[in-house]
């Protein structure tokens, strides 16, 4: 058999075994959570946001943290505008949360993924990610971040966040993500 | 003779199953007008039971598609000859047609298929050529691909490209997570087949001169890497895996080099790479991007995108002198240059009003001409003969591949069944 060949049959297994530990999960859930008034249309929960609570953190700096800063912490995307490196000064705010949640846990690593729309050529396309991670990087710098804590990569128009292809799509594919981990 | 047998024996035995929704369907979108007028007889099966491939009618399919043939409707044939001294020549000039192609086929003694035609000239009433193909078992679409280019040459006298291949990237979908798959397909869009399937996206498929190895670029392990594939033994390679961008793989035309786009200092600057030492050898070096390199067929210059002027233009690189210049001035985006095999032409992606088009530039004068329709088209590149240019392109929220003719008569979309299509790579013509 081909390395190929069981590449592939890996990936099916692995597939496999991906699908059967979502079932189990899914048959923990027993019900919905759902509004019981049909005149509540959204239930909002409060402190439980799961992008914010995934981020290990030191107390003193949780117990200092503006709800503000929480809000911008919970926040892992900037956007710019078409063929554009510049962060908005709405950005701004969202990115220096995160320069403080950096310099405040030296131990923590973040990957910056550098996204485009997919209008224009592919690898032209990478190089504007990058250069897009690469201007989130410098803001985190200038605020004291470590560079060794920082990595960026870039994916170009390769992964969209919105498949369609349209005005609104472009928007919102055109984007840094924050990647805490490892 | 040799590679023809070994190599597709050897792709059947390493690769996965094909599935049918893998196959490229080929629609015709625009005529032709001095498309050469020709009747492809069907040719007779001498086997048992039913033949396993309708040969004419894969070479008819191929002779409509390059737009410079147009086949008679096999309604109108005056008869039904397979053998050249059948042939009628003064019904098939009522009929219409200047050529004729007659043929039999049949299982050889030796094991596998033979294939016999006879390209006749109506008007002269002459064989214009005649010859007897073998075919290994799986190989009698290729022997037909293998006629369509000696009927291409015979009566135009320049090769066909009909016996190449097409590799692209397929996006699709597997159980609601993105799957990346490099795929081959033969130049018609059938035997289209996986060669790596990825969870990571894949990118930028690149043949070698010898049509042997496909340089590509993966994001396995959420970090880009270039990797060289022996199609071969399946056999991959990380010849470059460095901080940041490793991407935009060319061959040198005599497959030592590969040009690469890195970005190492933090914005995205050509190299190349010798294949022998590993070293690499800077090309640009300034603050702006630089991508997308193709090199000339003499080997003395490379073309590449760059943004160094504002947004991005093509640039030329010529080793010899060392020195860059800008070639294009026309439109508010140009990128993603291809040489043409004749090295007077580039094939680019032309941006003008939000309009994303094919477009050749003059090498010489840097004048631009659009040739596909739009309004999302890319990646661009060129039939091993020059004929042809094949590209992607967005309908609606699908991507599907297209060719175009050089002079933009031409055009066809190749759809299917599912998921995205991009990125094709066009073979170099196999060597006999």
């Amino acid at each position: 058999m081909s390395t190929i060949y069981r590449m592939l049959m890996a990936l099916m297994v692995a597939a496999l075994m991906v699908a059967c530990a979502t079932t189990f999960d899914d048959e923990d859930v027993t019900d919905e959570p759902r509004p019981i008034d049909e005149d509540v249309t959204r239930v909002d929960v409060i402190g439980d946001d799961p992008a914010f609570d995934a981020l290990p953190m030191d107390d003193e700096f949780r117990r200092e943290l503006t709800s503000e800063e929480r809000d911008f912490l919970a926040e892992r995307i900037v956007y710019f505008a078409f063929d554009s490196s510049t962060i908005s000064s709405e950005d701004e705010a969202v990115v220096r949360a995160h320069a403080r949640y950096l310099s405040y846990h030296p131990n923590s690593r973040v990957v910056l993924e550098g996204h485009t729309d997919e209008r224009g050529s592919r690898e032209y396309n990478i190089g504007l990610g990058e250069r897009r991670a690469q201007s989130v990087r410098r803001m985190l710098l200038a605020q004291g971040v470590s560079s060794g804590q920082i990595e960026t990569v870039s994916f170009g128009e390769e992964q969209p966040a919105d498949m369609r292809s349209n005005e609104e799509a472009w928007r919102l594919n055109r984007r840094v993500e924050f990647v805490y981990g490892e | 003779m040799k590679r023809f047998l070994a190599v597709p024996l050897l792709l059947l035995a390493l690769i996965a199953p094909v599935q049918g929704s893998d196959v490229l369907r080929i629609e015709i979108t625009e005529g032709v007008v001095g498309a050469a007028p020709i009747a492809v007889v069907p040719f007779a099966w001498e086997g048992r039971g039913q033949a396993p491939e309708a040969v004419a009618g894969i070479i008819e399919a191929n002779l409509a598609r390059s737009g410079r043939f147009s086949p008679l409707d096999g309604r109108q044939f005056p008869q039904q000859p397979s053998s050249p001294n059948d042939v009628n020549f003064r019904r098939w000039r009522e009929a219409g047609v200047d050529h004729v192609l007659v043929g039999r086929y049949g299982p050889a003694s030796g094991g596998g298929y033979e294939v016999r035609f006879h390209l006749l000239d109506v008007l002269r009433e002459s064989q214009i050529a005649a010859y007897r193909i073998p075919a290994p078992e799986a190989g009698l679409r290729r022997a037909a691909h293998r006629v369509s280019d000696i009927v291409y040459e015979a009566i135009l006298d320049e090769p066909g490209a009909f016996d190449t291949r097409i590799a692209y990237i397929l996006a699709a979908q597997d159980d609601g997570r993105p799957e990346y798959r490099l795929m081959i397909a033969d130049s018609d869009g059938y035997n289209a087949r996986p060669i790596l399937v990825s969870r990571q996206p894949l990118m930028s498929p690149a043949w070698s001169p010898d049509g042997r190895r496909l340089a590509y670029v993966s994001f396995e392990g959420r970090r880009s890497q270039v990797m060289v594939q022996d199609l071969g033994s399946g056999e991959r390679e990380r010849v470059s895996s460095r901080r940041g961008i490793n991407g935009a793989p060319a061959w040198s035309p005599d497959g030592r080099r590969l040009a690469l786009a890195l970005s190492e200092g933090g914005n995205v600057d050509i190299y190349v790479m010798d294949m022998d030492s590993r070293d690499l050898r800077r090309i640009t070096r300034d603050s702006a991007i630089n991508t997308e390199p193709s090199w000339s067929p003499d080997g003395r210059q490379l073309a590449f995108t760059s943004d160094r002027g504002g947004p991005p233009q093509i640039y030329t690189y010529d080793f010899e002198k060392n020195e860059i210049r800008r070639l294009t001035f026309e439109g508010r985006y140009n990128a993603r240059p291809r040489f043409s095999p004749d090295g007077e032409t580039l094939a680019v992606v032309h941006g003008r009003d939000g309009r994303f088009t094919i477009a050749a530039v003059d090498l010489r004068g840097g004048g631009v001409r659009i040739l596909s329709g739009g309004p999302l088209d890319e990646s661009p590149d060129f039939s091993p003969n020059g004929a042809m240019i094949i590209h992607a392109s967005r309908r609606g929220d699908r991507g599907e591949l297209a060719t175009v003719s050089v002079d933009g008569q031409v055009r066809q979309r190749l759809s299917m069944a599912e998921g995205q299509v991009r990125e094709p790579a066009w073979s170099p013509l196999r060597s006999r």
